[in-house]
Parts: structure tokens; C-alpha cells; sequence
């Protein structure tokens, strides 16, 4: 942990990331006005620096609402989808890879091609055939995320495993009468955390863009619900007259996603000094 | 997002009766297993189905719609080379310069923007702004700058990493020393002997990075409205266009199975080390 606070990338990283997920967590307390609801004699404010009404920091939309709400309350939406993604994909693969490392044999033959087959297919390609079948609830969207993600962990895992249970402290654990589970979850499963770590913040950067992607597209979140990808999508109608509106929501997705890329760098530089 | 694809095809209004006809019709009543079923075997024989919007063979429309996205992809992926590789030489060569700083700070953005924000922000600079460029559609060179570069830049960022810190690693072996020390050019030193063996991981990524560019460059399609299997994939699931969908994701899993076997072969042209069987 002081490894952690001496690198400054992860601290860079740290930092932008936990001024969004603040301030989307504060959204109620500090938006301006309410992020759904249109008010038509108001459209395409500019932003207070740019000489528009001081009423809105960050102007307004096509539809008159506050930018600066909408992409508070967005911000809530896109890392909840993300941060819920990345624990199911860590939990299934992780369970997955443990399974297929420790068991070995069919089950591991079977989990194995499986990934190969997911690896074989395009991600936003896969993530947009399921949506398209599925639909885009909250939910489905943090599956296709989660499906798109498992692969990683699971590998690792696995090739973790295969080496560490080999290891001498884990036959002398064996030797001392320790059951099965016991060595699993005390032995292999901490020894297996760093790696897990490291993919997972790189991946939370991956699942804001994939989420945002498919909101962009219109097959992620719906509207009138606030989503970064959607704010984007509207904007890119008012490019000549109103920049700022696919300018803001697009500065907000590259925060988030460099604060995510720099932590998971800092990570891997600080618990894995071979890489 | 799930839908009826006859209530799409029939026009507004239209009786139930006729909606259950032309379902029947396209044989989406029969349950789920039956339809994939009768799906296998037709694609065993080549028959993709007929596209709803198209009323005509789903894979001549995915295929005719090939050239553009395989024109994008190569075109991005040339940039991702050039620029990609000769920005990772340039940083591992003069590491802890100005330089290296600056082409790293470039990469990280590079795999931060979002490409579908970047797009739209070269549309505004050099399409709404300086009008130097047009922003969509398909008719002759200059249109092919803003969506190439705009998909380019993820893949150059990591190429450009990856080239960085593999050269690095291989710069500090001894062989380059005793390449240095028998008083070799520089440029020799780096280009041939320390850059050559650093090629392996750099095709790993390049093809997995082409796979998935020609796979669609699904969003990058969509907002420069280039007319290639990625534009065509969207337009087709909101027009519940499923035979066009399934054609598409078939041929691009194929096209990256493929090309990941030709990057294997190339392992052991490029390496006689690596020997498979």
C-alpha cells in the first residue's frame, strides 16, 4: 500500500477516479436542477465560460436540461453498470478458473475451448448481437459486459493455479491434514489476487467504453435516463451550433477511463515487478 | 431492443392476422431449437437466408459490403505500424527523455479517448470548423483520413507501448553489447538486430488488433457513415434484420480465426525456433 501511494500514476490515477465516483455518488446534492425533465424556452444554453447564463456551469441541451445534472446523474449510471460488470466478470471467472485449474481433466478441456470461442468473436460485435436479442435492461447490459470480460480472469487464474498448487507450502499444507477447500481458499486463492486486481481496474477503463459505446449506438441505456454514451450521440446533431454538448460527456468518459488506465498501470508496476 | 421482425417489415397498422402470416411465412413460429436447427443446416450449405431489408441473399449483402470495411481496416492498420512502431523505437531508444515522456503520454490518451469521441471531435475541428475534410460517406481518399485515423489510434497506442517495452528489454541483453562493442552503427544495433527480435509479441497484437478491425469497426462505421459490415451490423439489428446479423458475426469469428492461424504461421517463418507438432 505505500508502494501503491508512492507511484505516482496509481496516485494519478487514483485520484481522478475517486473525484468522479464522488461526485456521481453526490449527484443529488450537487445537480444544479433536475437531469430529465425538459424545459424548452431554455435550449442549447452555452456554458457560464463561454458567456452563457450563469444559471448553468455547463449549458444546456436540445432539450433545455442542465448538462452539468445530466452528466452527474450519467456518471452514477455508467460506473455502477461498469463496477457491477467487472465483479460479476472477476466472480464467474475467477470461480471458473479455480474450477478448470484445480479439477482439471473434461471440465477444464470443456472451460478452455469455451474461451477460445469467446475470444474468437469481436467484443462490442458480441456485446451488440446480445443486446439486440435480449434487450438493453440494466441487467442484460451487465451481463453482456460481464460475458465479454470472464475470459481474462479465468485464464489467469488457472495458469496461477496450475503452478502454485505445485509449490512446496502448498504440498506442506496438504502434508499437515488441510482439506481440499482450506488449501484452495487460504493457499492458491490470496496468491491468485494480484494479477486479479490488475486486470480488473484495467478493465473497469474497458467496460466504461463498452458501456458508453453501446449507449452511443442507441442500444445501451434508454432515454430519457442520462447516459455518457447517449449525451455523446445527441450532441453529434448540434456539432455546429453547440459543440459543448458531445464536448462534456465525451471529457467525462476519458477522465474516467485514464483515472482506470493509470491505477491498473500503477497496480501492475507496483505488485508485479517482472512485468 | 427485442422486436418483432414483421411488424418492421409490415407497414403501420397492419392487421395481426398478417402479422402471423408473415411470420409463419419467415418461419419464426416454429420454436426456438427447430429454428436453430434448420439454421445449421442451411449455413452447412452456404445458405445464409435471405435479409428481411435487402430481400435478397444475406451474405451477397454482408460481401458486398466487405471492400469498404477490409479499405478502413488496412488503412488503419498501416497507420498503426508506421506510427505505432516508430513511436515505441523512438521512446525505448531515448528512455527517460522528453521524448519518451512525451510518446508515452500520447499512448495513454491514445488508449483513453473513447474513438467514438475522438471521431466526433475531429469531425467538429476539421469538418465543422476548418472544412478542410469531409465527415461522411465513401467517395475517394480524403474521406477515408478522419475515420482511419480516428480508428487507428486505440491500436497505435498499443503497439506503441508494446514496442517500447519490449525493445527495452531486449536492449539490455548481451548480444547487443557485443553488437555495440564490435562497433556497429547505432541505427544497425537498434533497426536490425534488437527491433527484429521484437517483432513476435508486436504480430500477436497486431493481429489480434486486425481481427477486430475487421470485425466492424462497428462504432467508427456508424459515425462517419461508412458504408462497411459495421455500419451495416447496426442498421440491421434496429431493423431486426436477423439473418444480416447472424451472417456478420459468423464471417467476422471467421475472419479472425483466420487470421490468427496465418499470424501463427508466420511465427515459425519469422522465428525457425517455434515449431508446432
Amino acid at each position: 500500500m505505500k508502494r501503491l501511494l508512492r507511484s505516482p500514476t496509481a496516485v494519478t490515477g487514483g485520484v481522478l477516479l475517486l473525484l468522479v465516483v464522488v461526485a456521481s455518488v453526490a449527484a443529488p446534492l450537487l445537480a444544479p436542477a433536475d437531469p430529465v425533465k425538459p424545459s424548452f424556452g431554455r435550449r442549447l444554453q452555452p456554458p457560464r465560460l463561454l458567456g452563457g447564463a450563469s444559471a448553468y456551469a455547463l449549458g444546456t441541451d436540445n432539450l433545455g436540461r442542465d448538462i452539468l445534472a445530466r452528466l452527474l446523474y450519467g456518471g452514477r449510471v455508467s460506473l455502477v453498470l461498469a463496477a457491477s460488470a467487472v465483479a460479476l466478470a472477476a466472480t464467474a471467472g475467477v470461480v471458473v478458473g479455480l474450477a478448470a485449474g484445480i479439477l482439471g481433466g473434461r471440465l477444464d478441456d470443456f472451460v478452455m475451448r469455451l474461451a477460445d470461442v469467446q475470444l474468437a468473436f469481436p467484443v462490442i460485435m458480441l456485446a451488440i448481437a446480445i443486446v439486440a436479442v435480449v434487450g438493453s435492461s440494466p441487467a442484460a447490459l451487465v451481463s453482456v459486459l460481464a460475458l465479454s470480460g470472464w475470459v481474462l480472469y479465468a485464464r489467469t487464474v488457472r495458469a496461477n493455479v496450475l503452478t502454485i498448487r505445485r509449490l512446496e507450502y502448498v504440498e506442506a499444507a496438504r502434508t499437515l491434514g488441510a482439506s481440499e477447500l482450506r488449501v484452495i481458499l487460504r493457499h492458491i486463492l490470496p496468491n491468485t489476487l494480484a494479477p486479479i486486481l490488475v486486470i480488473g481496474s484495467s478493465q473497469f477503463a474497458t467496460m466504461v467504453l463498452l458501456e458508453s459505446g453501446l449507449s452511443f449506438l442507441g442500444l445501451g441505456i434508454q432515454p430519457p435516463q442520462p447516459s455518457w454514451g447517449a449525451m455523446l450521440a445527441e450532441g453529434r446533431d448540434y456539432l455546429s451550433n453547440a459543440w459543448w454538448l458531445a464536448t462534456v460527456p465525451g471529457m467525462a468518459i476519458s477522465l474516467v477511463v485514464l483515472g482506470a488506465n493509470l491505477l491498473g498501470d500503477g497496480l501492475r508496476d507496483v505488485l508485479d515487478p517482472r512485468l | 431492443m427485442p422486436g418483432d421482425p414483421a411488424k418492421m417489415l409490415l407497414p403501420e397498422g397492419a392487421p395481426q392476422s398478417a402479422v402471423d402470416e408473415l411470420n409463419r411465412h419467415l418461419g419464426l413460429r416454429e420454436p426456438l431449437w427447430i429454428q436453430y436447427g434448420l439454421f445449421l443446416r442451411s449455413v452447412a450449405r452456404g445458405d445464409f437466408g435471405q435479409s428481411f431489408q435487402y430481400r435478397s441473399p444475406a451474405l451477397r449483402v454482408v460481401v458486398e459490403r466487405l471492400p469498404a470495411t477490409i479499405q478502413l481496416a488496412a488503412t488503419a492498420m498501416l497507420l498503426t505500424v508506421l506510427f505505432g512502431v516508430s513511436i515505441g523505437v523512438v521512446a525505448a531508444v531515448r528512455q527517460g527523455t522528453a521524448y519518451d515522456y512525451a510518446g508515452t503520454v500520447l499512448a495513454v490518451l491514445g488508449q483513453s479517448l473513447p474513438n467514438f469521441w475522438l471521431g466526433i471531435m475531429l469531425i467538429l475541428l476539421f469538418g465543422v470548423t476548418l472544412r478542410w475534410l469531409p465527415t461522411s460517406g465513401f467517395q475517394g481518399w480524403t474521406y477515408l483520413v478522419l475515420p482511419s485515423v480516428t480508428l487507428a489510434a486505440f491500436p497505435t497506442a498499443l503497439v506503441a507501448r508494446l514496442t517500447r517495452s519490449s525493445l527495452l528489454e531486449i536492449l539490455g541483453q548481451e548480444y547487443i553489447r557485443t553488437g555495440r562493442a564490435k562497433g556497429l552503427a547505432e541505427p544497425v544495433v537498434v533497426l536490425r538486430h534488437a527491433l527484429k527480435n521484437a517483432t513476435i509479441p508486436l504480430l500477436t497484437v497486431i493481429g489480434l488488433q486486425i481481427g477486430t478491425l475487421l470485425g466492424g469497426a462497428v462504432i467508427t462505421e456508424s459515425i462517419f457513415a461508412w458504408p462497411g459490415m459495421g455500419k451495416l451490423v447496426v442498421d440491421a439489428i434496429f431493423f431486426r434484420d436477423f439473418p444480416v446479423v447472424q451472417t456478420i458475426l459468423i464471417l467476422s469469428a471467421t475472419i479472425f480465426v483466420v487470421i490468427n492461424l496465418l499470424v501463427d504461421v508466420l511465427y515459425t517463418i519469422l522465428d525457425p525456433r517455434i515449431r508446432y507438432g
